[in-house]
């Protein structure tokens, strides 16, 4: 059962009646803290992001934003401390330990839940990565507080409550969600849902280091391995400047082609809305939209893709989006930028072959000119 | 050995619609399905009882229809099946829900013998958090493998699990001790179609039905609306952008008069795709 | 295959499936349904229109809980030709009755209530189980089914086939033949959803009263077919339909007639405003009596649309395929009770049945219609919808014209379209074949 879905509502006077006041311990838990997610070594951006939402929440509330940083003793985890100080970091909150090198969900759980308990955060931020969503969930069980999944938007109401909204009914619409009565408000945000904030180079603030508590005979869960993907299985797409996608409207599985195609000539990266990828045409690591990936590219291609508002979660924040679909009543067309009314069989060669022509190197002169 | 599924019953969202004047969701007629990812737990469980024996066993908190998945679900082939309803479990957020769901657990190991294993699927398509899976672990103390691809040796005397693990950048390959839980990623199998003893089977089955107290739960309020920490204040659909999209009325050359409108709109872009072009 | 051995199988949960199988599962005989589709009435299509009457017999208080649309207070009748009707409307206070007689019903919903009673009375129905052949003997008779599982053999003492019109089993047993494209209708619906009291105010409503329209004329392009319009309680179910050999004589599409149906002036302001919620087709026995195939066998019935009991003048279906079914369920437990062999001689008791029903007895009837309808479809679906259209107009519009002289060129465009011995051999043929 999930926060969509809920029996309806009671009428805003029911609810307000039922709204009790904050219990007094949790009065207590101020800041806003973000959950720094790094693995061998490199820290994952969505965590960058996240440190963006936080940066803002904290200025709104008039209160510290904490990094937390959870990992093995060494380089890896210290630099992770103090990039975020470069990214709106006030202070960071550090647990290192060997025992932590890979995450597993017993070490982890246990230190982020003991930090929270000993300083008490009002908010604490996670990406909605496959480790984040183990962690969050483990966390938010064992501290008996409310979690709100996969947040499009994150703002304060007036009385300092947490508003997180995120789609619902399987994206069709969105909804505000609280924790009211219940410290920390945790939320956790999918990789490119927020815009990356800017660096500034800056002196590393305070870091509090505090002791994991466990040793390797604790944990039951042991690694055996790691299997790194092969690179060339690794798709760029959430992070691609220019995004070719196609939807339901090419017809045939075959058709896919011309996407690529337009992509390669672009030197972009491809991707498919949902339905292509639940009819077998297209692997999922492709999927573009709310349960897939989130794309903030310079510009976006959208070839006979309808725009139901699960794909328009994911495509948003891109700076240029154009759409091509038979239909001119197409929900894409109420999020697109630039339209045009095609078949995107015909037009999607049509575009290769003029993009081709156009970025040809004899043409780059015109540009130039 | 034993293992418990946990499937939730979900409107096919592909199909859910807002109403044309009111702006609510039009749940009815909608059609409910198992949650697809939910098949993947079921499928996993049903290998292991073809290599080690035992028994599978499918949880599912929700109103009386539910009955209908869970009766789908026999068909591919589980022992039994337990309907967790009642009306106190209304509006619950997956805090209250996981504390009824891991309450009917223990209540079915109490019945049942002990489960070496609770699958659940990865995510809902309806709620899409993924947090029940973990939630339950942590209720009933057990450790947990979310986002498994693959469930490898499994050593019942040594009570050992090994499986791999989709984490960033490649699969974590964990060994750990039963009781587990473990959450299956999708595409991993391909649910079977039940034989016709089977299908008879489910057709037939007695589900058994768990009110609240059924199932041993000792304090209601952390059930339902009343044991939800979160709470849904506003639902409304996304506003449409005040400006539309800018159409290019189809001329001589289409394609052509795109690009040009593209450029227009972002001039930087045509340096920046030349860029790309090249491989820069 | 299954060892277990059931008194009946029941291929097919529609109408006539689910009356067989509750009938013979409240006889306290061991029945088995098997139905291919995911759920009973995921494969169906109808208007859709329920028969109070035969479904009492069956479940004599289904309205406490059956999900039931509107209660028919009124039936028109529209014989349209472009941009025209004539209708003959006959709307009842009586119909406002404690126990009405006709209602609208959502096919989905209602099936899945039927079938719950079928389960309720104790029949083991499987669905998403899709029966490929019938079991036969070294006699050819039949024994049993097999289906699409594994394993999937199942015997019984009686296999009534209620597969729908396009059922394939008994072609493929050889029982009988594949019914011929001007035997079958080809028909397209769509729901339009609208608001309660819209619906109420186009149609002149209160509460959960409703209407029917059901018209014919120009709509089928000079094919044999015809439209409706049924009202439920918050959409509207419209469609239309004509033979499956008409189609392919014309190139005209079912779509492409609903289209044109859906814009004619006296349509489109009925649905104004709507949105389209579910579009579908179906294929509907049109063969009346004529084509009634063999009805039993050695092991075996069929009863419904798979047995061609189709009324297409007055588009009763669901009652017929109810009632033969319900007929076919009686007569086996008979058969069964007396500890008799399923054999065709014992069978026979099922046509036996059916002929002294009003099933057998109102085909009969109508017998000659289908044939007569189809070798005139260009003088019933056009030129007597244009004729009565212009001669209504001429009639109705008032422009100074002698009643007298606009009497004489009506008379006139009739007999210069068919000739007085057309006319009356039109009129011949009608009163003889409604006979």
């Amino acid at each position: 059962m999930s926060n969509a879905a809920k029996t309806p509502a009671p009428a805003a006077g029911g609810r307000a009646a039922t709204k009790k006041e904050l219990p007094e311990h949790f009065k207590a838990y101020k800041h806003v803290w973000v959950f720094v997610e790094q693995e061998r070594g490199q820290v994952h951006p969505v965590s960058w992001e996240l440190m963006g939402a936080g940066r803002k929440l904290a200025d709104k509330l008039k209160v510290d934003l904490a990094a937390v940083v959870i990992g093995p003793e060494g380089e890896a985890t210290r630099n992770a401390a103090v990039e975020s100080f470069c990214y709106g970091a006030d202070l960071a909150y550090v647990v290192a330990d060997q025992v932590l090198a890979d995450y597993r969900n017993e070490s982890y759980t246990k230190a982020l839940t003991d930090l929270v308990n000993t300083y008490k955060p009002e908010i604490l931020l996670l990406g909605a990565t496959t480790l984040g969503r183990d962690l969050a969930g483990s966390v938010a069980t064992t501290l008996l507080t409310g979690l709100t999944a996969d947040c499009t938007e994150l703002d304060v109401d007036a009385d300092g409550s947490l508003a997180a909204t995120r789609p619902t009914f399987g994206g069709s619409l969105l909804c505000t969600i609280y924790t009211l009565n219940y410290r920390p408000q945790m939320a956790t945000v999918r990789p490119r849902v927020m815009p990356m904030p800017e660096r500034i180079t800056c002196d590393p603030g305070r870091i509090v280091i505090h002791p994991l508590g466990l040793v390797e005979d604790d944990i039951v869960t042991k690694v055996l391995s790691f299997l790194p993907d092969r690179e060339s299985a690794k798709s760029n797409l959430a992070y691609a400047d220019v995004v070719v996608a196609g939807g339901l409207g090419l017809g045939s599985p075959e058709n896919f082609q011309l996407v690529r195609q337009l992509a390669s000539v672009l030197g972009a990266e491809y991707g498919c809305s949902r339905p292509l990828v639940q009819k077998g045409w297209v692997t999922s690591d492709r999927q573009i939209g709310q349960t897939g990936k989130t794309i903030r590219p310079k510009l976006y291609i959208a070839a006979g893709i309808s725009g139901a508002i699960q794909h328009r979660v994911g495509v948003e924040g891109a700076d240029l989006i154009v759409a091509i679909n038979t239909d001119r009543n197409a929900p894409i067309f109420d999020f697109a930028h630039i339209g045009i009314v095609s078949d995107a069989i015909r037009m999607l060669p049509a575009l290769t072959e003029a993009f081709r022509a156009r970025l040809s190197p004899h043409s780059r002169d015109r540009i130039a000119s | 050995m034993h293992s418990v599924v946990c499937i939730k019953q979900v409107p096919d969202s592909a199909q859910i619609r807002v109403h044309p004047v009111t702006n609510t969701i039009m749940r009815q007629g909608v059609p409910t399905i198992i949650n697809p990812y939910d098949l993947f737990a079921l499928e996993a469980a049903l290998e292991l009882r073809d290599k080690f024996g035992g028994e599978v066993t499918i949880l599912t908190m929700g109103p009386p229809s539910a009955e209908d998945s869970l009766r789908k679900a026999l068909t591919f082939g589980a022992d039994r099946a337990v309907l967790l309803t009642d009306r106190f479990f209304a509006g619950a957020d997956t805090l209250a829900t996981t504390y009824a769901l891991a309450t009917a657990i223990r209540k079915i190991g109490q019945e049942y013998g002990k489960p070496d294993i609770i699958f659940t699927g990865k995510q809902t398509i309806d709620g899409d958090t993924a947090q029940v899976g973990p939630g339950i672990a942590k209720r009933l103390g057990l450790l947990q493998l979310t986002y498994v691809a693959r469930i490898g040796a499994l050593d019942l005397q040594a009570r050992s699990l090994e499986a791999e693990r989709r984490a960033e950048g490649g699969v974590q390959v964990l060994r750990t001790k039963l009781p587990c839980l473990i959450t299956m990623l999708e595409a991993t199998n391909q649910i079977r179609r039940g034989a016709m003893a089977d299908a008879l089977r489910a057709a037939r089955a007695d589900i058994v039905k768990w009110s609240a107290q059924d199932a041993g739960v000792e304090d209601i309020s952390k059930c339902g609306l009343r044991g939800s920490p979160t709470i849904v204040k506003r639902v409304f659909a996304p506003s449409a952008r005040a400006e539309k999209a800018a159409f290019v009325e189809a001329a001589e050359q289409p394609a052509d008069a795109l690009i040009e409108a593209i450029f227009k709109r972002q001039p930087t872009l045509e340096a920046d795709l030349a860029a790309l072009a090249r491989g820069f | 295959m299954i060892e277990e051995k059931f008194d009946a199988i029941v291929v097919g949960a529609g109408m006539a499936g689910n009356a067989a199988a509750l009938t013979m599962a409240k006889r306290g005989m061991k029945v088995l349904q098997l139905e291919r589709g995911e759920y009973s009435g995921s494969k169906n299509v109808q208007g859709a229109i329920l028969y109070s009457d035969m479904l009492e017999k069956l479940i004599p208080d289904f309205r406490e809980d059956a999900p039931l649309e509107r209660h028919l207070v009124e039936q028109r009748f529209w014989m349209m030709d472009d941009r025209a009707h004539i209708g003959l409307h006959y709307r009842s206070d009586d119909f406002n009755e404690e126990r009405p007689n006709r209602y609208t019903i959502i096919r989905a919903q209602f099936d899945k209530w039927f079938s719950s009673k079928v389960r309720e009375a104790g029949a083991t129905v499987l669905c998403e189980t899709t029966v490929t052949e019938l079991a036969q003997d070294a006699y050819g008779r039949v024994i049993g089914v097999r289906t699409d599982r594994r394993d999937g053999e199942i015997h019984a003492d009686v296999v009534v086939l209620a597969e729908g019109v396009n059922g394939l089993l008994g072609t493929r047993a050889g029982l009988r033949q594949t019914p011929k494209p001007d035997k079958v209708a080809l028909a397209v619906k769509e729901m339009h959803f609208l608001p309660r009291e819209t619906i109420e105010a186009r149609f002149n409503l209160k509460g959960d009263e409703g209407v029917v329209i059901e018209a014919a004329g120009t709509i089928s392009r000079g094919m044999t077919g015809m439209g409706f319009i049924y009202a439920n309680k918050e959409c509207i179910s419209l469609g239309i339909g004509c033979l499956v050999s008409d189609f392919q004589r014309t190139g005209e599409t079912p779509y492409g007639l609903l289209d044109r149906f859906k814009r004619h002036p006296s349509v489109a302001p009925l649905i104004e405003g709507s949105e389209v919620k579910e579009y579908a087709a179906h294929l509907i026995p049109e063969g009346g009596f004529k084509a009634i195939p063999q009805l039993y066998g050695d092991g075996w019935l069929v009863v419904g649309d798979a047995a061609q009991l189709n009324n297409a003048i007055h588009r009763e279906g669901s009652n017929l395929a109810m009632t033969s079914g319900r007929i076919a369920g009686e007569a086996i437990f008979q058969v069964k009770s007396r500890r008799d062999p399923a054999t065709a001689a014992n069978l026979s008791l099922y046509k036996k049945m059916l002929d002294d029903s009003f099933v057998i007895k109102d085909l009969k009837k109508y017998k000659d219609m289908p044939t007569l309808m189809h070798t005139n479809s260009q003088n019933f679906f056009l030129t007597y919808p244009r004729l009565v259209s212009k001669a209504m107009q001429n009639f109705v519009r008032v422009d100074g014209t002698p009643k007298i002289e606009k009497e004489k060129l009506t008379l006139k465009s009739f007999v210069s379209a068919r000739s007085w011995s057309g006319l009356f051999g039109d009129a011949f043929r009608l009163a003889r074949a409604w006979r």
